[in-house]
């Protein structure tokens, strides 16, 4: 665990007192059940801004608390525990982007209603089911923007979308022009297609060349944090488990083959917590500019893994009871693989890392 | 280690048996089922009874096909094994599946071929080849899995019947089926040695299921409750006390067939979609370096797989070996799932509704489901105990 100031220190027990009182994962439960495109609890989110989460990373001229990104990836890791779902982190990556690219006008306009969890934005940059940054066709003339962005995070919610065309980033809100179509997946989450079709469109001008390569290397260090949190808690989960379960008259965690596969996984899992911790250093010590390429692929990448593997084992570890609906092991898993997707999986991670490298 | 020196029938003979199966199944498939998965519907569904699935059944049954080197005494089709082969690759050349298919098939069937009653044997095994009978294992108890010879399920001796009370658990298809075939403990003084097999009539009083929701979001499986169900000594297996030696062999019949080595190779050739999903390189190799060495080390495994699964069949029905089938196997089907849905990426992870076609949505069903085979059968890490220490001779501690 890296070290932390006193604030973040109690920002981190905050947020776990609330999300054990307030988001365990049977409030996620009755959340999949309630079976909404949005798959978030409005309310839910409401509290999240009154406790100051939606503006951790946003400069306090625009109503935030600039108290950073190992603070939101505190935050962020303890609400994934259990799952809480909300637009936290597609909102902290937009509001980023205006605030690296956008006019102080921009920047005014839509930063203090992300801070204050009014507006929901997020980013669109993907139009195939992989992630390929490479590939965009949507375009802008006069002002209006055309193409289709698919699976894109809190779709169905965002009022406003910071899309990628292929001279840059734009600023697009909800309206006219714009069709939402839900896209109903296996983690019961927003991941909507969205069609542009001629929507007014607001360049993001500032930033240079890199913005994009840039927002995004927010995005896998912000999800891998996410990751990160699932992953500590489908082991720590399990771990409990074993210490209970009786079979053959001991419990399942003196068996010396489980204490390896465990002490294994933690090893496995605390690698991948310094690479997403280094992540969010970095966010928050090279300012605007310094090389985030690397660190954020060897975050993402590790988070893609860890959890990967925690996801499975904490099925098979909990046996028959692991492959029920009621049990919650399920979710972890379900959750795992989209957000193993999002952003780059781990040959993308591996390759980008490779050619940042020079090899 | 197959031995080259084998006798296998002639190659003529096997060239006539085959254009007799190509001829029959012309005659006999209905064009409607081509490719339709019938091996499925079997354990994870109620039995589909349309018209076409039904004709295709019964002309399977009567056939004897269904169960091909089952003897003929018992409705079997009395095949040599090359003539299985050869009429698997004929049904899989047409495109159709084998409608003689679950719990009975795979495992019951040949366990009660083995250790049944001539009596026994003529009253299930008929029913079995014609697939008019469903059969569910009940074994797993809440405190007994790994641990399976901690079942706890009483039957009590009442003369000429048992008076059987306790809880099943995991039941999969009970809620569908006819019979059970079951562990429960027929002495409390002996663990292994106090277990006795018993059929249970599944819609006699005192049979209660309750079917549990899976997180592929189907409910297969059941809890099954046994209130003084009474059940006649006649539909015990072998002596009492005999329970956990038949029971165990079952097992190994389950584990060769949960580990995929008696099908054929067959789906999405993972090669093609891959390329069609991540596109070529100038030389047509899959674009993504990464994802094309998996495809291969899988297709690798496959055949390697393939091939130690046959070896195991040439030397001699179902052993321990089992269980090395079933560890890799298993391992292979959930690294080809998982490495599907990486393909197609988000378009892989659809659940349900709009964006997505049936066959993307029946994959991550199958993925998620897939997740029990590791588990159910004997689990992964049981299976390594097994070889470890009945193969390997790796004594116990203390
Ligand atoms: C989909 C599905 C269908 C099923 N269908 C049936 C059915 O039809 N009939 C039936 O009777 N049962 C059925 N089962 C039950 C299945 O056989 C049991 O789930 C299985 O035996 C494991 O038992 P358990 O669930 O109690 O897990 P546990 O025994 O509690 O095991 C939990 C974990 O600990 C591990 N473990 C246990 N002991 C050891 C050890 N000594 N060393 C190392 N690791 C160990 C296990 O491998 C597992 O990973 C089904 C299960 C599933 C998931």
């Amino acid at each position: 665990m890296a070290k932390l100031s006193d604030e973040q220190e109690m920002l981190r027990d905050m947020a776990q007192n609330w999300v054990r009182g307030e988001s365990p994962v049977g409030a996620w439960r009755k959340q999949r059940d309630a079976d909404t495109a949005a798959g978030y609890d409005q309310a839910v989110y409401a509290e999240m801004a009154s406790m100051g989460w939606t503006g951790i990373t946003i400069a306090e001229s625009y109503g935030g608390s600039d108290f950073g990104w190992m603070s939101l990836g505190l935050v962020v890791e303890e609400c994934a525990k259990t799952l809480t779902a909300s637009p936290l982190i597609a909102c902290a990556i937009a509001a980023r982007a205006i605030a690296l690219g956008g006019s102080a006008e921009q920047q005014q306009k839509y930063l203090p209603a992300i801070a204050s969890g009014e507006l929901v934005a997020t980013l669109a940059v993907d139009e195939g089911p992989r992630h390929d940054p490479t590939q965009i066709a949507t375009s802008v003339t006069d002002g209006k923007l055309t193409g289709t962005k698919a699976f894109v995070a809190e779709g169905d919610s965002a009022g406003l979308f910071v899309v990628a065309a292929k001279d840059g980033l734009y600023l697009v809100e909800d309206g006219a022009g714009v069709t939402k179509s839900r896209r109903h997946m296996v983690d019961h989450r927003s991941h909507a297609e969205v069609r542009f079709d001629g929507a007014a469109a607001d360049k993001l001008t500032g930033g240079g060349d890199a913005l994009l390569d840039r927002i995004l290397d927010h995005a896998r260090i912000l999800t891998a944090a996410e990751m990160l949190g699932m992953s500590q808690q489908a082991f720590d989960q399990t771990l409990e488990y074993l210490k209970q379960r009786v079979q053959f008259d001991r419990i399942l965690a003196s068996f010396q083959a489980l204490q390896h596969r465990m002490a294994d996984l933690f090893g496995d899992i605390e690698m991948t917590r310094s690479a997403v911790e280094a992540g969010l250093g970095a966010l928050d010590s090279m300012g605007d500019n310094g090389d985030l390429g690397q660190i954020a692929a060897i975050a993402k990448a590790r988070a893609n893994d860890s959890l990967h593997r925690m996801s499975r084992e904490m099925i098979q570890l909990h046996g028959g009871i692991g492959m029920t609906d009621e049990f919650d092991a399920g979710f972890y898993l379900k959750r795992a693989r989209p957000l193993e997707a999002a952003w780059g999986n781990s040959s993308f991670l591996r390759d980008r890392f490779a050619r940042l490298g020079s090899y | 280690m197959a031995s080259l020196a084998e006798t296998t029938p002639s190659a003529e003979a096997l060239d006539a048996f085959r254009l007799e199966a190509r001829e029959w199944i012309a005659a006999n498939f209905p064009p409607s089922l081509k490719g339709v998965d019938l091996s499925r519907s079997a354990l994870e569904a109620p039995s589909d009874k349309s018209p076409d699935r039904e004709a295709w059944r019964i002309a399977m049954g009567d056939k004897g096909w269904g169960t091909p080197t089952w003897p003929t005494r018992y409705g079997g089709g009395g095949l040599s094994a090359e003539e299985a082969r050869v009429l698997q690759q004929e049904l899989a050349r047409a495109g159709a599946s084998n409608p003689i298919g679950g719990m009975g098939v795979m495992m019951f069937g040949p366990t009660l071929l083995e250790f049944g009653s001539e009596e026994q044997k003529m009253a299930h095994i008929p029913a079995i080849c014609r697939a008019e009978v469903r059969w569910c294992q009940g074994y797993s108890e809440p405190n007994a899995g790994s641990d399976l010879a901690n079942l706890q399920c009483f039957a009590e001796d009442k003369g000429d019947h048992y008076i059987v009370n306790g809880q099943k658990t995991w039941t999969s298809g009970g809620q569908w089926a006819d019979k059970c075939f079951a562990l429960v403990r027929t002495d409390k003084s002996k663990k292994q040695g106090g277990i006795s097999f018993l059929l249970i009539d599944m819609h006699a009083p005192g049979v209660e299921v309750k079917p549990i929701k899976m997180i592929s979001g189907l409910s297969p499986f059941c809890e099954t409750f046994f209130t003084n169900v009474q059940v006649p000594k006649t539909d015990r297996v072998g002596d009492e006390g005999q329970g956990w030696t038949i029971g165990k062999r079952l097992l190994q019949h389950e584990r060769t067939n949960i580990s995929g080595g008696n099908r054929m190779g067959g789906g999405v050739s993972l090669s093609e979609l891959a390329k069609a999903c991540v596109g070529t390189d100038a030389e047509g190799r899959i674009a993504d370096g990464e994802l094309r060495a998996r495809v291969a080390r899988l297709e690798m495994d496959g055949r390697a797989f393939a091939a130690t699964a046959m070896r195991v069949a040439q030397e001699g029905g179902v052993s321990v070996a089992s269980s090395i089938l079933k560890i890799n196997g298993t391992k292979l089907m959930q690294e080809r799932s998982e490495l599907l849905i990486d393909i197609l990426g988000m378009q892989g992870l659809g659940w349900e509704g709009e964006g997505f076609t049936d066959e993307q949505i029946e994959a991550v069903r199958v993925w998620l489901f897939g997740k029990a085979t590791t588990i159910y059968g004997g689990s992964t890490e049981i299976q390594t105990n097994i070889v470890a220490k009945r193969i390997l001779g790796m004594p116990d501690m203390g």
